[in-house]
């Protein structure tokens, strides 16, 4: 039986990410997530695995699509607008098929923005800042536990599919501590040896380039992509539903926030409210078919983030057509962390409006 | 009897489709990297790094494992190999462009880091496969399509001279700038790339050979004039020579 541990989010994330057996890691520092940078540069050369201070987040970007394309596990991490960085690679990762980690710990914008906690990254990760068609599958943890976790699945998806997996988690989930613990990889490991490049002995030579000349097999690879996305949005879609049976306001979050938020609908359900959270997990392919089931039987959703409304667009877009309640929003841009009490007057505010059956104006 | 005179490198695809346009040296530099790979019998332990520009299509004729890199990131993905796989050969095959301009962060600190890599830099003072614009290694005085009256220092600054650059960072191992407009020159160029790739293979840092190589193409010139040019002007300020040698003095 492995122990728990008190942890860091970083610390928590580093160290799946050995267990999980990462072979090579590529970074620059940047806070809210230096520490990864730091127990790796110490524990992989122990290991006789690569840790590579990167001249840039281009560079580190660059070496995880080489690392990447000879099978190994393979990882980097950063920050906000260091991730913005990193957007030209992981558009090529993702024509190129090459699996590997990305974790992204979120802090303030735009620009320099600070280093608070902040979930203002959730279109730069979902909605991509690179050119072309493409997704990059994302995970986002709300615990440090999940930390660990997720870090987990975001190797054994990247391998499975073949695509980029990021790992979105924040200042916040990268700074605390609370008890977690490191428990053993659990997936089976997948054989990359059928495409990656290892040299050409004993085989045809074989290439990984995101170019393509002729139109429709460049159309084909594209589609090809997309098949895979359904087929990750079929399998490994993962969420928490929180008191949803019976609810007449859905809170959405993600993250951090979901955390917080749950809080509180422990607090509204004490008192008598009826009110369920729902928190997806599996990001992106956004779970639109989820979200219409858990929105059926409610009459209003209230989705709360830290920025000023970005997985707002998903939820809204996942009832349109299906569902028709009013979503709601409470959200700031990152600075001030939000409190339980906080958030409970949101559900309370929401709740009186449904009670006297008024949804005029928002919530905000 | 018959007698053979030439064979085609294992490391050229059977199948191979050039891509150059005629009368350009980069199938002579391709053919050369090709045939060092042979004869250091490292073909099936290699993987390579296209580029973005006239090289991005190297799997059309290297036959070895090949990567395509993002524009100027050959170095970090090359990087990347290497440490994941420290057992291969890797290399890149970039143009000037490529490795000096908007690669030139990823060229220097890969290089400092010492990396075990080789990297072929096809230097033809002008970006090739967008139409002849002024690049980083562009003469002064020299006309392109974005220097119409000339690359004026005032305006434009100075060409970048690479091998001088390179010879200065602790971890090069091996740097030399070669021709291709001779049968002398290309013996020559020949037996540097393949002491670029020993410095890799003996583990004493990275291999690096600049190429001066002719675009007839972009510079509105028969092959012969180009390779006239190559002796001439560009010769002169971009002197041929092994600038640094550290597979020799391991010897």
């Amino acid at each position: 039986m492995r122990k728990k541990e008190l942890l860091k989010g970083n610390y928590a994330i580093a160290k799946a990410a050995v267990e999980a057996g990462c072979q090579s890691y590529f970074a620059y520092p940047i806070t809210p997530q230096s520490e990864i940078g730091e127990y790796l540069s110490s524990e992989m050369p122990k290991l006789g695995r690569a840790y590579v201070s990167a001249e840039s987040e281009v560079a580190a970007i660059s070496m995880l699509l080489g690392a990447g394309s000879t099978g190994v596990k393979a990882m980097t991490s950063s920050s906000s607008c260091a991730v913005a960085l990193m957007q030209e690679g992981l558009s090529f990762i993702a024509g190129d098929e090459i699996p590997c980690v990305l974790v992204s710990v979120m802090r303030a914008g735009p620009g320099l923005g600070y280093i608070y906690p902040s979930q203002g990254d959730y279109f730069q990760t979902t909605k991509g800042g690179g050119n072309g068609d493409y997704k990059i599958i994302t995970f986002a943890p709300s615990s440090v536990q999940e930390c660990i976790d997720l870090t987990y699945k975001c190797f054994y998806v990247s391998q499975k599919y073949r695509t980029p997996v990021c790992l979105l988690a924040d200042g916040m989930l990268g700074q605390m501590m609370e008890p977690a613990v490191i428990g053993e990889y659990p997936y089976e490991e997948i054989d990359q040896s059928g495409w990656a490049l290892d040299g050409a002995k004993n085989r045809e030579a074989r290439h990984i380039a995101s170019i393509e000349r002729e139109q429709e097999t460049l159309r084909q690879r594209v589609e090809k992509i997309f098949e895979k996305y359904n087929k990750i949005l079929e399998n490994e879609n993962i969420f928490e539903k929180y008191e949803t049976e019976g609810a007449k306001l859905i809170i959405t979050a993600f993250g951090s926030i979901a955390r917080i938020a749950k809080a509180a609908v422990k607090l509204a359900r004490k008192n008598g409210l009826k009110v369920g959270l729902f928190r997806p997990i599996l990001l992106n392919p956004f779970p639109e078919e989820t979200v219409a089931e858990i929105a059926e039987k409610a009459e209003v959703i209230l989705d709360i983030e830290l920025n000023c409304g970005q997985m707002l667009q998903d939820i809204k877009a996942s009832i349109a057509g299906k569902v028709k309640i009013p979503v709601k929003f409470y959200g700031r841009p990152a600075g001030v962390m939000m409190t339980v009490e906080e958030i409970y007057k949101q559900i309370e505010n929401c709740y009186r409006e449904i009670t006297e059956k008024k949804y005029g104006t928002a919530c905000i | 009897m018959e007698q053979l005179v030439y064979k085609k490198p294992d490391s050229i695809r059977d199948d191979f489709k050039i891509t150059f346009c005629p009368g350009c040296d980069h199938g002579v530099a391709v053919r050369l990297v090709a045939e060092v790979l042979d004869e250091l019998g490292v073909r099936e332990n290699t993987i390579g790094i296209a580029s973005v520009g006239c090289s991005v299509f190297s799997y059309d004729f290297f036959n070895v494992d090949i990567v395509e890199a993002q524009h100027g990131r050959s170095m970090a993905v090359a990087t990347g190999v290497k440490r994941s796989k420290p057992d291969k050969i890797v290399f890149t095959y970039q143009g000037d462009g490529d490795l000096a301009s908007i690669g030139i962060a990823e060229t220097i600190h890969a290089m400092t880091r010492g990396e075990k890599v080789t990297a072929i830099c096809i230097n033809n003072t002008t970006y090739g496969m967008t139409g002849g614009q002024a690049g980083p290694t562009t003469l002064l005085g020299q006309v392109t399509t974005t220097t119409t009256q000339g690359r004026r220092a005032d305006i434009n600054g100075y060409p970048i001279k690479i091998s001088e650059l390179l010879k200065e960072i602790e971890g090069t191992a091996y740097v030399a700038r070669v021709t291709l407009d001779s049968p002398q020159a290309v013996v020559n160029a020949k037996k540097c790339i393949k002491k670029a790739f020993e410095a890799q293979i003996k583990g004493l840092g990275t291999g690096f050979v600049e190429i001066l190589a002719t675009c007839p193409t972009n510079w509105k010139m028969t092959p012969q004039q180009a390779h006239e040019r190559v002796r001439g002007e560009m010769s002169d300020v971009f002197k041929p020579g092994i600038y640094k040698d550290k597979v020799s003095e391991a010897k």
